[in-house]
């Protein structure tokens, strides 16, 4: 359990056409979620390198989050495919950090998901929370490595 | 590296600056080493401050400029375009989008809304000083556009392309033009026939010396990229010699006895084996139905001279700068037993019972039974919350209550039933609804849990159905026919299509546009677009809307002669590259290949077809492709600079005379704060009251005061005698 001030930070991977609007959605009925979130916009979730995301934990960003675009992206009907391979590819680089695989989700999240996206927030914001910051996480991740059983499959 | 950066960072009026400290940023950012100016302005998009702009970067040759404001989909071109007015290259420009992302969702959070606005800024900033000068991609185009199907969509936007001085291919796959509506009698809202709109159009068509027109076609190949489509289409042939007596042929039309099921009218009728769909189907050349006629030996060799049983298909090349797919929809086909479908008689859909009574002009008989009552069960194969089709049609409301009033009309003693689960009439349509109330209709809601049963009961029909808008009363209809009113689907051979030419096919197997309402007929594919119910269903007026509207794109893409495209596209390190394939493997639209460089093969980007949407990135082993605008150091520095340590200068210790709190750490009060705040603290004043004593206009007062109300610096404290203001004092 994380001390009572830590505020878990976020970065986001958004998409221009469909995601990114989304987010604006919540912005424009100014329906609240954590500050300590930031936003990338990026053309499509399926460009997101996973070297990007080590970035962002080794930077101190408690948590990654992919708001793709599902079956609805323009570009590619594989994008989900394509975004979850990146999400194994990069949760393989974080064990191999000692970083916890649940530092890293991803939902569909289309250009009028205002209200969806917000709940994620909260919600993601919670597990963060119960994690603990990145940095101590790593070290406690690196002694219990062994003992976790119940990583999400991706 | 860019090291002369304007920053520019906007109030909105108050839509950011209520809740982000935008002067204390514009102060922080000034102080930055690239940094030259860093100003906070009223409103950045202003035509003032964008002049204020344009000279700011001429005067100082700033290299880059950074502008924090709204969000990116509102004033991104309007900036770049600030940026090119001052001679600075469009992709040295970044927005940072510091109101719908930050001050908007963060309004609770004053004081957390500027620490990340800094943030952001500072990300926005690293972002431009990685940014390059890049320049837009030319493409020359070739003036002409191949339009796939003609239908009401198709031949609209053939004839608009025409007339704004394009060539135009347009193929259509069936031998006559028209598509559905000339399937269709009377339409609504109009009344007007499909068939004389299918006329007026061709009539049109044929006016234009630049549409060329190809009936009986299929497209067999794409290749080739905006500017330069290259397309292969198959046409087959009508076996009509082409220097047939058109008489001659006409008198064979009428002599042919061989008969088989026709297809056009749902095949509740048998056409001939030398036929046209219709009486007046255009263009006016019958076709010959070789497979039915070719035993008839001696009819063929009687009208020998007509026929030319040598021809085959043909394949013609043609070339086009720009490509329309408004290949239309097909009508839902209900399963066998979906409502009595084929095992109840006298179940029909909604266009085959239109069909019938086109063909029925007098008395409305089917199967030898006049057909008095008529149930029509809506949402057949729409609407399913477990099965594949979950969209509503939304158009066959509106064309079942048209066809009952069209029953009335046509008919004497008919009586309809229409079994819906909701009715979506919108628009002008409601009048149908209306008028189909008024003349007698009876409706009854049902729920899709509880959908009607249709048995056969003699020679009539019983139809079991809890209404529930009478408490869910199980009530049972008796009827002639039923009529179940189906949705549209998407064309059987649409996945083809969007084969051919990489259109992105959606969950609902209809064409996927970039955007439903900011690029609505634009797909991901450059100079490729769609129009009419091939990307979902809509009505004919709606289709023709979206035809139309890709027309007129089209027409603005091709005119110049050549196009600039955005230079977001993938990029090869050629030096890095060992041609592994997977870049080309994931590319959806055959992008990359592989070309031969030294000693060795590496991908080659084809940047007019490329969409810049990255996927070949992160799948490259060595790390050598790359996305313009989307660099690992512009992505990674925009990482690095939103956990970039921000240190917003505490301004409770400057001020002696506020008594603050956190929020209000974060204002600097202007001198009128101070004074009411004075004038507030001798006795509590009221709004008129304030604006004598600080000669200030009351609007002024009233404003500020609202303001400080808003941040709890002041609180209303009881009324005035004429209980017409509030009094004001201090929150403690």
């Amino acid at each position: 359990m994380s001390n009572e001030n830590f505020k878990p930070k976020i970065l986001v991977f958004s998409t221009d056409k469909i995601s990114d609007p989304g987010i604006d959605q919540a912005g424009l009925r100014k329906i609240h979620y954590s500050p300590s979130v930031y936003v990338i916009s990026l053309p499509c979730s399926s460009g997101i390198k996973p070297r990007w995301i080590m970035r962002a934990f080794e930077k101190g960003f408690d948590g990654v989050f992919i708001a793709a675009d599902g079956h609805e992206c323009s570009y590619s009907p594989k994008c989900a495919e394509h975004t979850n391979n990146i999400i194994l590819e990069s949760q393989t680089l974080m064990k191999a950090n000692n970083i916890s695989p649940k530092r890293i989700r991803m939902a569909a999240i289309c250009s009028v998901c205002a209200e969806p996206f917000s709940g994620h927030m909260d919600n993601f914001s919670r597990i963060l929370f119960e994690l603990g910051d990145i940095n101590t996480e790593k070290i406690k991740y690196s002694k219990t490595n062994n003992e976790i059983k119940d990583e999400p499959k991706g | 590296m860019k090291e002369r950066i304007g920053v520019y960072i906007c109030h909105c009026g108050g839509n950011i600056s209520d809740y982000v400290d935008v002067e204390e940023l514009g102060k922080m950012f000034h102080a930055e080493d690239n940094v030259i100016i860093s100003k906070d302005v009223m409103f950045a998009c202003a035509d003032s401050n964008q002049k204020a702009m344009v000279n700011d970067i001429s005067e100082n040759h700033l290299d880059a400029i950074v502008v924090a404001s709204c969000s990116p989909k509102l004033h991104l071109h309007t900036f770049k375009n600030v940026a090119s007015r001052a001679g600075l290259n469009p992709t040295n420009y970044v927005q940072v989008n510091i109101r719908e992302q930050c001050s908007w969702p963060h309004s609770d959070k004053p004081r957390e809304a500027t620490v990340k606005a800094a943030g952001l800024i500072r990300a926005g900033i690293n972002r431009v000083s990685h940014s390059e000068s890049l320049d837009n991609i030319e493409i020359q185009v070739k003036r002409a556009v191949l339009v796939v199907g003609a239908g009401v969509a198709g031949m609209k936007a053939a004839i608009d392309l025409a007339r704004l001085g394009n060539e135009v291919y347009l193929v259509e796959k069936d031998y006559f033009v028209g598509g559905r509506i000339a399937q269709a009698d009377k339409l609504f809202m109009s009344g007007q026939k499909g068939k004389d709109i299918v006329a007026k159009l061709y009539a049109e068509l044929k006016s234009y010396k630049n549409i060329t027109l190809f009936t009986g076609a299929t497209v067999e190949k794409v290749s080739g990229s905006l500017g330069n489509f290259h397309v292969d289409i198959k046409i087959k042939p009508r076996y009509i010699h082409v220097k047939a007596d058109p008489t001659t042929v006409k008198k064979a039309m009428d002599e042919c006895s061989i008969m088989v099921d026709d297809a056009f009218s749902f095949a509740l009728t048998k056409r001939k084996a030398i036929y046209k769909n219709y009486a007046e189907a255009l263009p006016d050349v019958p076709v010959v139905d070789i497979e039915a006629l070719k035993n008839d030996t001696e009819f063929l060799s009687k009208y020998a001279s007509s026929f030319d049983l040598t021809q085959q298909d043909e394949v013609l090349s043609l070339y086009a700068g720009s490509v329309l797919v408004t290949t239309g929809f097909d009508s839902y086909q209900p399963k066998d037993g979906e409502y009595g479908y084929k095992t109840v008689p006298n179940v029909l859909t909604l266009p085959e019972f239109n069909s019938l009574m086109e063909l029925n002009p007098e008395q409305l008989v089917y199967n030898n039974k006049a057909i008095k009552k008529i149930a029509f069960i809506y949402c057949v194969g729409n609407r399913q919350t477990k099965g594949e089709n979950k969209y509503c049609s939304r158009q066959c409301c509106t064309s079942a209550i048209y066809s009952s009033i069209q029953l009335k009309e046509k008919y004497k003693n008919i009586t309809a039933f229409h079994l819906f689960r909701d009715i979506r009439t919108y628009g002008k349509q409601e009048i149908l609804y209306e008028k189909s109330s008024k003349q007698g209709d009876i409706y009854i809601r049902w729920d899709e849990k509880e959908p009607p049963i249709v048995e056969q009961d003699g020679k009539s029909i019983n139809i079991k159905v809890k209404d529930h808008l009478t408490s869910k009363k199980e009530l049972e209809v008796e009827a002639d026919m039923v009529v179940l009113v189906t949705g549209m689907v998407a064309r059987e051979d649409s996945q083809q299509i969007s084969e051919k030419f990489k259109i992105p096919i959606g969950n609902d197997k209809f064409f996927n546009e970039i955007h439903p309402k900011l690029k609505p007929v634009e797909t991901v594919i450059k100079g490729v677009y769609i129009g009419g119910s091939c990307q979902g269903p809509k009505n004919i007026s709606e289709s023709v809307q979206s035809s139309l509207s890709a027309a007129a794109k089209i027409n603005a893409l091709l005119k110049g002669g050549t196009v600039s495209l955005d230079p977001v596209v993938a990029r090869v390190n050629n030096d890095v590259c060992t041609w592994c394939g997977k870049c080309a493997e994931v590319c959806e639209y055959t992008a990359i290949r592989s070309i031969a460089s030294g000693d060795k093969q590496i991908a080659q980007v084809n940047e007019a077809i490329c969409t810049g949407c990255g996927i070949c990135a992160p799948v490259c082993l060595v790390n050598a492709i790359e996305i313009a605008q989307y660099t690992d150091s512009e992505i990674e520095s925009m990482i690095d600079g939103f956990m970039q340590k921000i240190e917003i200068r505490d301004k409770s210790s400057e001020s002696e005379e506020v008594e603050t709190t956190e929020v209000l750490m974060m204002k600097e009060f202007p001198q009128l704060w101070k004074n009411i705040l004075e004038s507030i603290d001798k006795s509590k004043k009221s709004i008129p009251q304030l604006a004598e004593e600080l000669a200030t206009d009351k609007e002024i007062i009233t404003y500020h005061l609202m303001t400080m109300n808003k941040y709890s610096v002041v609180m209303a404290d009881g009324m005035d005698e004429k209980e017409a203001y509030y009094y004001y004092k201090r929150k403690n």
